[in-house]
């Protein structure tokens, strides 16, 4: 099974050995050690805390066993946080190398290490940040907004988490123990293939994207057959909230899409563990062949992350402006739209592929229609403001933030859509500033805007005000400071990806990106201080069921929600609901409650996720009997697990009645009073 | 947007009763069949790809078995006859006959994947091994990918059995078996897909 014989393995222990970690004394190793003495410190800590406050038995019986969408939504989020400061750490590591490595001055950063460094910030950035932020805030928000208790298979739901855990371990553990890959986070071969790529890089990648890619998978699945069935009674899907729309539309996206990166680096895994021919150079083997299964997927991908955020700028702009959100058919129609053409585009990745004319004015075209759509969405939040009485809070300035910066990233995405300009710009700076520009601009500024509005509705408490606009006005600054160099310099052909330059002309423009990044770091850490303070504050800062005087249905229940989501499950009129109930003087009953009914915890996904990521890591380093072992153990307790039928507890009705009348209402927002 | 209503009378906003939620697992698992699509559709885009990178290997002319072919396909579209009597018999709630058929039809798909394994043993003993052309790489993954799904079909079935053997025609286990059901006659549909399109058409090709 190996196709490199010349590296040691052994049965026991495959290709492991101490000479994988970095014990040695050169600067790379150096700065891996102290990272994983922080790493350490701050592990130790943890642990240490959680045992003095004696929560192990609470952490495991109410958070890691949950099938409780609301708690697995926070639990992403924090899987989230915690792999932004992984994958920024990353960034800053290159701002800063190459704000330096000019002439003479070769930096801090070896290009070996250069390279796994701008490979793992990508796969970080995309698999293990923005994908656990959208599945969290789906989580935690469609269910509610949708009126129902859970999502249509819990347990399914705390295993596509574990997964995802699964995968964000195995990028973690590829820090200390051998390396990550060098091949980018699209993994091309020929770079990714066993001759160019022998050492266990490329495999950490494969398995950590294949884990993740599984849990999402199962999330897409659950999510959809919710929306379909579990929608509160008059909820017709023109009644629908925006953001489960996009909800909708995004697990649409993600169930196509995501089976196609399961093929690519399965084929990919192929080639490089048994040696076939599907992207060699020799053998009849195709390597554009990966590049256009990987953006098959990768295309849809980018509306996968930004179609739930153009959800929650779709709540946020109504809300602050106290009018309903203006054209919501054309919204609909323009996300269905959206996710249609999303699957004509993938092309434009490789326009250079050489495909000829008629091929990439196909391409040319679809890109520039989908910005039809986007610009139908851009005018209906505008407009929704018009006329609007518009509040300035924190979200409502990320959403702002978001329709200027993103309106310049799509324009710079029209000016690639053409297929000549293409050519000039291909793999340069200006693409990485033009992503750059839509991912942070849509998708990570929605992400603030989200934790911002739905905060107050999971805990109770709202968050700090200053510090959150301290972290907005940094991050927005930070953003175009540190890309709109890129812009410049892709357009004067500077390429991506270089750890190292000559021409001293340039040196100016990455110390300005630098500066950029770095006061993004601010933005981070203003965040973080905004969440300490917030908690420390809570009392303070305690808020009832609406502190927003929202409009959809999340809001009609006590912050946070109990565990059951609504006592007796909302009868829908109007598209916005709970707007709807407020301004008609509808009243929460307080008594007939009966017995609610809701799933219990299992231990199942957690044994399932830490089995995965053991056959991963097995994989990784060709220990073969681990990794049929701990794949055969995975497969067991999942059979155990259908053979065990106590799914369900019941709530009694007397404790519903206690909750009920003890939980958190608003008294001037509706709700109890109204 | 409420206010033409304002005026009128004020309705139920609120379902006193419980509204009841249907359960989820069939449409479920038809969606999962969907992505699952995507995955052969990947590999047969694989195969439409590299069909004929031979390499200088053999073609498939060469070394696909036709007449070996008829007998395992055979082989799986009896097994799906035989999970629809099954099926049948599960309606009328005979377990004992229920318990017969989908035994006849895992044994039927465990000869397909014996057969299909002596195949791949046969051609890679003849030189035409994954690693020798990319034409023959992608004919083991679609035809292998095809055939793990099988495996895990009567593994699957088997665990079904004994759970229905347990439980008797419990709610979940018909529903377990709809599921089942359909996963069944998904990898027959794909086989249709397969032979057709990798061996027949890639013999003619």
């Amino acid at each position: 099974m190996l196709p490199d014989q010349s590296v040691p393995w052994n049965s026991l222990f495959g290709r492991l050995s101490l000479s994988v970690l970095p014990l040695g004394s050169s600067p790379e190793d150096r700065i891996l050690q102290y990272t994983f003495l922080g790493i350490a410190v701050i592990a130790v800590a943890a642990l240490a805390f959680t045992t003095r406050q004696r929560k192990w038995g609470y952490l495991w019986r109410e958070w890691l066993t949950s099938v409780d969408h609301k708690k697995l939504g926070i639990m992403y989020m924090i899987l989230g946080t915690v792999m932004l400061l992984r994958g920024f750490s990353d960034a800053i590591m290159m701002r800063a190398q190459q704000a330096v490595a000019f002439g003479a001055n070769l930096g801090y950063l070896p290009p070996h290490h250069y390279d796994q460094i701008f490979s793992a910030h990508g796969s970080i950035m995309i698999f293990f940040v923005a994908m656990p932020y959208i599945a969290g805030l789906m989580n935690y928000v469609m269910p509610l907004q949708i009126g129902s208790r859970d999502v249509a298979f819990p347990f399914l739901n705390n295993l596509s988490f574990w997964f995802t855990v699964g995968g964000a371990m195995m990028v973690m553990v590829s820090l200390f123990v051998g390396d990550f890959s060098t091949a980018g986070w699209m993994g091309y071969p020929p770079v990714s293939d066993i001759r160019h790529s022998p050492g266990p890089g490329v495999d950490y990648y494969i398995w950590a994207l294949q884990l993740a890619g599984v849990g999402t998978l199962l999330s897409g699945i659950n999510f959809i057959v919710t929306i379909i069935k579990m929608r509160a009674p008059g909820m017709g899907l023109m009644k629908m909230p925006m953001f489960s729309w996009t909800t909708l539309c995004t697990s649409g996206l993600i169930v196509a899409a995501f089976p196609l990166l399961t093929v690519s680096l399965f084929l990919l895994s192929l080639d490089r563990y048994l040696g076939t021919h599907f992207f060699t150079n020799g053998g009849g083997g195709n390597l554009m062949l990966y590049v256009n299964l990987f953006w098959i997927w990768g295309h849809p991908e980018v509306y996968i992350l930004v179609l739930p955020l153009f959800g929650v700028y779709s709540e946020i702009f109504p809300t602050f402006s106290r009018k309903p959100l203006f054209g919501y058919s054309s919204m609909v129609y323009a996300t269905t739209a959206i996710m249609v053409l999303s699957y004509l585009v993938w092309l434009h990745h490789f326009f250079t592929m050489g495909s000829g004319e008629n091929v990439n004015s196909f391409f040319s075209l679809t890109t520039m229609l989908i910005s039809i759509p986007t610009g139908v969405k851009i005018f209906n939040w505008l407009f929704t403001m018009y006329h609007g009485r518009v509040r300035f809070t924190v979200p409502m300035m990320w959403s702002m933030g978001f329709l200027f910066t993103f309106i310049l990233g799509g324009m710079t995405g029209v000016m690639l859509s053409v297929a000549p300009t293409d050519f000039l710009v291909h793999n340069s700076l200006f693409l990485v500033a033009h992503f750059h520009n839509v991912i942070i601009g849509g998708v990570v500024f929605g992400v603030f805007a989200a934790i911002n509005y739905w905060f107050p509705k999971a805990f109770g408490f709202r968050l700090d005000e200053s510090w959150g606009k301290v972290s907005f006005w940094c991050w927005l600054v930070g953003f175009w400071l540190a890309f709109g160099p890129l812009y410049l310099m892709g357009l004067m052909g500077v390429t991506r990806r270089l750890s190292h330059f000559e021409d001293m002309n340039l040196q100016p423009w990455f110390i300005a990106a630098a500066i950029g990044a770095f006061i993004i770091l601010l933005g981070i850490l203003a965040f973080l201080v905004q969440i300490g303070i917030s908690i420390r504050r809570r009392e303070a800062y305690a808020v009832g069921n609406d502190p927003w005087d929202a409009r959809t249905l999340e809001w009609a229940t006590s912050s946070p929600p109990p565990d059951y989501n609504f006592a007796f499950i909302p009868q829908v009129h109007e598209r916005d609901a709970w707007w709807d109930m407020k301004t008609r003087g509808s009243r929460r009953p307080l008594e007939g409650f009966h017995d609610i009914h809701m799933p219990v915890n299992t231990t199942a996904g957690v044994v399932i996720g830490a089995a995965a990521f053991v056959c991963a890591f097995s994989l990784v380093w060709y220990i073969w009997w681990l990794a049929a072992a701990s794949f055969a153990g995975s497969v067991a307790v999942l059979i155990a697990h259908t053979f065990n039928t106590h799914h369900e507890r019941a709530i009694a009705a007397a404790e519903v009645n206690h909750t009920e009348r003890a939980a958190r209402w608003d008294p001037t927002a509706g709700g109890a009073t109204a | 947007m409420s206010t033409p209503h304002a005026a009128s009378a004020r309705p139920s906003f609120y379902c006193r009763e419980d509204p009841g939620v249907e359960n989820g697992s069939v449409i479920g698992f038809w969606i999962y069949l969907m992505s699952d699509c995507f995955i052969f559709a990947g590999l047969f885009t694989a195969n439409a790809v590299l069909g004929t990178s031979y390499a200088g290997g053999p073609t498939a002319a060469q070394v696909l078995d036709l007449p070996g072919l008829a007998l395992n396909t055979a082989l799986l579209l009896v097994s799906s006859v035989t999970f629809g009597f099954a099926m049948l018999r599960m309606a009328r709630a005979d377990k004992t006959a229920t318990l017969a058929w989908l035994a006849v039809s895992g044994v039927l798909a465990a000869a397909f994947v014996g057969l299909e394994l002596h195949e791949f043993a046969t051609m890679i003993a003849a030189g035409a091994s994954p690693q020798r052309s990319a034409f023959l790489s992608s004919f083991y993954a679609i035809v292998g990918t095809h055939g793990l799904h099988v495996s895990f079909g009567i593994l699957w079935l088997i665990v079904l059995m004994a759970q229905l053997g347990r439980t008797g025609f419990t709610a979940t286990n018909l529903r377990r078996l709809q599921c089942l059901s359909l996963f069944w006659h998904f990898l027959d549909l794909v086989w249709v897909g397969v032979f057709s399109y990798v061996y027949l058409a890639g013999v003619l090709r």
